[in-house]
């Protein structure tokens, strides 16, 4: 029913105390999520208000907040010159799936901690991402839960509010979600689209994918031919930046065009010749997966 | 943020890497100051963040401190690919007896630093990479152990076989990654790296471009960035917080989010339109943001008509409504605004735009065509 989670998985959040730490920590606990504990140094044996009289405990390290609950998740809020640190320290701790939120990490601290966790043999999600969310089993990160269902669709993003315009069009045609994962917009990370459609295609509950690529790099490339060798369920594509002016950072750092390597064309001709569907615009997706579900 | 020749320069001679003498001037008479400060034969080039220069006239020998002073004076305000040349550098001529190339990155394949060196310097390593790959070696540096001098020695031999050129070269690469990662940089180097007639290795061109993201390290750093290369509205965009660049069509639009944004530009072109530009408000719910975004958009003459597509997440609905009526008390909008929200607060938001006058819809598709249209008719 869940790619990377499961009714398992025990929440600290790193960065609990800080503004949009304690906003989205109460949201994940309103959408069920065990949240377990939180990690701010100096402000350890504190407590968390987390709504509803829920009260979580502070631990001044991760390590502390491991042994005392068992966490074996970590959603990081923490500011980005701190925030590698932030991952390199709950992958020392023992936690396996680490989602980094924050936006706006120095690339070069990046390439240490990605080291780092591949060391200790974690999962990173991002950075520069909103999470992932499984309807009815939890959330980890910021994805607003009252736009997804239960269902049969994995949706895997590299970007925010895209991914939800897809979402809710996807919920309000009635097709379901087993699990969307924003995996960041940052040069530099942790999970890939290639990773992703390894679990879907792992999950038995997953029976077609929504792959939201953009500009920049050659992840969705090397998705597509991935998706066309190995991987069994539909596959429908968008790819933002078919506008987009070469050489200019779109917002997000990885979304530029360097050379002429990295375009939307590319991308989109990636997944056409390997057979998949590509959307022009994101409210073809609902169209195009329906077609690739009735084809089954 | 992209550096000039000069500023790299002399980052590089900072971090011990050798760099000849030379200066930058920004009138004809000081060019010729610096020439016969320098004396014998010079090179004037244009200072612009901007790749070939010397094609566009933009890099000139000069033999006496005179013609120096001409060469600058002809470059000094010449444009080469929209940029205005406001300096030139001008730096000794060199008796050139070999050019090669070297350089660090961050590669997004192996997500590791990567130094990268050629014997072929002074031309377009974009260009060899294509056609001739077995001339450029790459070795990716391990972030855990950092550059090992063993690797380094081993790049240099790729250039070099004298014994003597091969240890300064593996010295000057080792001081090339040093400074990359200590600036924070996304990209250094030296295009070309030269041996003189007399057995010196030298770096005679350098590109450095700093990732804005590690600026915070080196404060020092924000000096280095020039005021007049950044067009107005993205200085303002980014003090305010916002990501925006400039295109050339006439739907100004403001987006929540990055991939929606593009998303949103591609729409307007899907739809017969063209986008005026890109702009991302990003995910808080600050009024200003959407008080500031407005005055940029709205500051680009080439605006017919501006849209507001805003997905509800983490940004809300009636923030930004806030702030889009706000922004409309303080400056009356001389452009028709169509606005598409949804999600948080949609209904609250929809209230307070509708009795200040505005009306909202929530279909980014509909918002779109009306936008098109609205764009076309004025």
């Amino acid at each position: 029913m869940a790619i990377f989670i499961s009714d398992a998985t025990k929440v600290v959040i790193q960065g609990i105390t800080g503004r949009d730490g304690s906003f989205h920590t109460r949201q994940m606990i309103g959408y069920g999520t065990r949240v377990v504990a939180g990690v701010t140094p100096g402000k350890g044996g504190q407590a968390f208000e987390g709504g509803d009289g829920i009260r979580i405990p502070i631990y001044n390290t991760v390590e502390r907040a491991v042994t005392e609950t068992e966490a074996n998740a970590s959603v990081i809020y923490v500011p980005p010159a701190h925030a590698a640190a932030a991952i390199m320290e709950a992958a020392d701790a023992g936690i396996k799936l680490i989602v980094a939120i924050t936006e706006g990490i120095p690339v070069l601290d990046m390439t240490r901690a990605l080291a780092f966790v591949a060391d200790r043999g974690a999962r990173l999600i991002g950075p520069n991402c909103p999470g992932l969310i499984s309807p009815g089993c939890g959330k980890l990160g910021i994805i607003p839960g009252g736009i997804v269902a239960k269902g049969p669709v994995g949706v895997v993003s590299r970007s925010g509010t895209l991914t939800y315009e897809v979402v809710s069009q996807l919920t309000a045609a009635g097709i379901g979600q087993t699990t969307c994962v924003g995996i960041g917009g940052d040069p530099l990370i942790g999970t890939n689209f290639v990773d992703c459609l390894k679990a879907f295609g792992a999950d038995p509950h997953t029976k077609a994918v929504v792959l939201i690529g953009e500009i920049g790099g050659t992840d969705e490339q090397e998705a597509a031919s991935y998706a066309g060798a190995h991987l069994k369920l539909p596959l429908v594509a968008f790819v933002a930046g078919r506008t987009a002016p070469p050489g200019r950072r779109m917002g997000h750092a990885g979304a530029i065009i360097s050379g002429s390597s990295g375009t939307a064309e590319e991308k989109v001709k990636a997944f056409e010749d390997q057979g998949f569907r590509v959307a022009d615009r994101p409210s073809d997706v609902v169209g195009l997966l329906r077609d690739a579900l009735r084809d089954l | 943020m992209d550096l000039y020749e000069y500023q790299a320069r002399e980052l590089l001679r900072k971090a011990g890497i050798p760099v000849p003498d030379g200066e930058v001037a920004d009138t004809p008479e000081a060019a010729q100051r610096i020439a016969r400060r320098l004396g014998g034969t010079v090179v004037v080039k244009a200072q612009v963040h901007a790749g070939g220069r010397g094609k566009a006239g933009g890099v000139k020998l000069a033999a006496s401190p005179e013609e120096a002073k001409s060469h600058a004076a002809r470059i000094l305000g010449m444009e080469i690919k929209q940029h205005v040349v406001r300096r030139v550098l001008v730096t000794p001529a060199e008796e050139i007896a070999a050019e090669a190339y070297a350089a660090v990155l961050v590669d997004r394949a192996t997500q590791r630093p990567v130094l990268m060196v050629s014997g072929e310097g002074g031309i377009d390593i974009e260009e060899v990479a294509r056609t001739r790959p077995q001339a450029i070696r790459r070795l990716s540096v391990d972030p855990r152990y950092g550059l090992l001098s063993h690797q380094a020695y081993g790049l240099a031999e790729f250039l070099y076989s004298d014994p003597g050129l091969l240890s300064q070269a593996a010295d000057i690469l080792t001081r090339l990654y040093e400074f990359f990662l200590s600036a924070g940089a996304s990209l250094a180097e030296i295009n070309p790296l030269i041996v003189t007639s007399a057995g010196e290795v030298k770096a005679i061109d350098a590109k450095v471009s700093l990732d804005d993201n590690a600026l915070f390290r080196n404060p020092d750093f924000e000096k280095l960035r020039d005021p007049a290369a950044e067009p107005e509205a993205e200085m303002r965009a980014r003090n305010a917080g916002l990501s925006y660049v400039k295109m050339t069509g006439s739907v100004g639009c403001c987006v929540n989010g990055a991939g929606l944004a593009m998303a949103t530009m591609d729409l307007i072109k899907y739809y017969g339109g063209e986008p005026a530009n890109f702009l991302d408000i990003g995910g808080s719910s600050n009024p200003d943001k959407v008080v500031a975004a407005l005055e940029i958009i709205t500051s680009d003459p080439s605006v017919r008509v501006i849209l507001f597509n805003i997905f509800g997440g983490i940004t809300r609905c009636d923030d930004v409504a806030n702030g889009i009526v706000e922004a409309t008390q303080r400056t009356k909008l001389d452009r028709p605004i169509v606005i598409r929200l949804t999600g948080t607060n949609e209904a609250e938001a929809i209230v307070i735009l509708e009795k200040a006058g505005f009306t909202a819809g929530r279909s980014m598709d509909a918002a779109v065509m009306k936008a098109v249209e609205l764009a076309g008719a004025a």
